[in-house]
């Protein structure tokens, strides 16, 4: 865990603008740099830092799944708590699960899958069934926020 | 989507590099040139197919390490005001509609990020004195069996 005091001015403001507004073009260090006064290399350098760090995990796309014709859905199993470890090991094994969770309540068990095609999801939906366990399939209605934390 | 967007996408959703012109080499492979390059990105987020690119953040290493997915049931004709009202809350990262199930009521999902769990249940109570949603339960992740982000 980083102590806030190892992350300075220039790291938060960072943080914050490459979540959401990363530059477009060829350079965009040079870019973010113009953009905060200090140069192309000091936020290079930041940057590894903060990666390094484990506060970037990286930067890149997030993908819509549906966009490309695939399909995605969060499950809620039931799963009993000594079987717990086993079967979630066996969920992760579908390269599609991207997250999987504990959690407290009835339904323990939760997990995103994410399927290049509507019939790859299904397919997985039927192995799924098979375990044996109930479960709750909550596909995404609309969304409203996806993945920004500010005001580090 | 045609092939050279699909490639731009598989060879920049684990990350580019953090160098001065990150998208060089990536051109070079898909015999394109940079600034065609970021334009197809700036257009796949146009078309929705990339929600947003960008970097993704360790909570964790920032301290954040308590992590609640708060579920709210919220009247059907209310969810566009109120999931907008979640979403403009600093520490809710996430905010989705999703399907209700049989004895399963919830239809609003947020992820709520803090230092510690009282402040996630406190920030829940701020949530919903702001939108008057008094149905929600707090789950907390007990464990983290996987999180590796949706891959084409």
């Amino acid at each position: 865990m980083i102590d806030q005091k190892e992350l300075d001015d220039v790291d938060r403001q960072l943080i914050n603008i490459v979540q959401l507004d990363f530059p477009l073009d060829p350079h965009p260090f040079r870019t973010l740099g113009e953009q905060i006064s200090i140069s192309e290399k000091e936020v290079i350098s930041h940057l590894k830092k903060l990666t390094e760090l484990g506060a970037i995990r990286k930067i890149g796309p997030i993908i819509d799944t549906r966009k490309i014709g695939g399909d995605s859905t969060l499950i809620a199993m039931r799963v009993p708590e000594h079987e717990i470890n086993e079967v979630a090991m066996q969920i992760n094994s579908f390269d599609e699960v991207s997250h999987n969770y504990l959690r407290p309540g009835t339904y323990n068990l939760w997990f995103t899958v994410s399927a290049r095609s509507k019939s790859r999801l299904l397919e997985i939906f039927s192995e799924i069934k098979k375990m044996g366990y109930p479960f709750l399939d909550l596909p995404v209605e609309r969304m409203f926020k996806i993945g920004v934390m500010f005001k580090v | 989507m045609n092939v050279i967007d699909m490639q731009l996408i598989k060879l920049t959703q684990n990350g580019i590099k953090l160098v001065p012109e990150p998208f060089k080499k990536i051109a070079v492979e898909l015999n394109i040139s940079e600034e065609d390059a970021v334009q197809r990105i700036g257009s796949l987020i146009d078309r929705g197919i990339i929600r947003r690119f960008g970097a993704s953040i360790g909570h964790r290493a920032l301290g954040i390490v308590a992590n609640a997915m708060c579920v709210w049931n919220v009247p059907d004709k209310r969810i566009e005001s109120v999931g907008t009202t979640m979403a403009g809350f600093d520490e809710v990262s996430h905010c989705y509609e999703r399907a209700r199930c049989q004895d399963w009521d919830y239809n609003l999902y947020t992820m709520v990020h803090a230092r510690t769990q009282e402040e996630c249940e406190h920030i829940a109570q701020e949530i919903s004195r702001a939108t008057g949603i008094t149905d929600y339960t707090i789950l907390f992740s007990e464990k983290e069996f996987k999180k590796t982000g949706v891959r084409i």
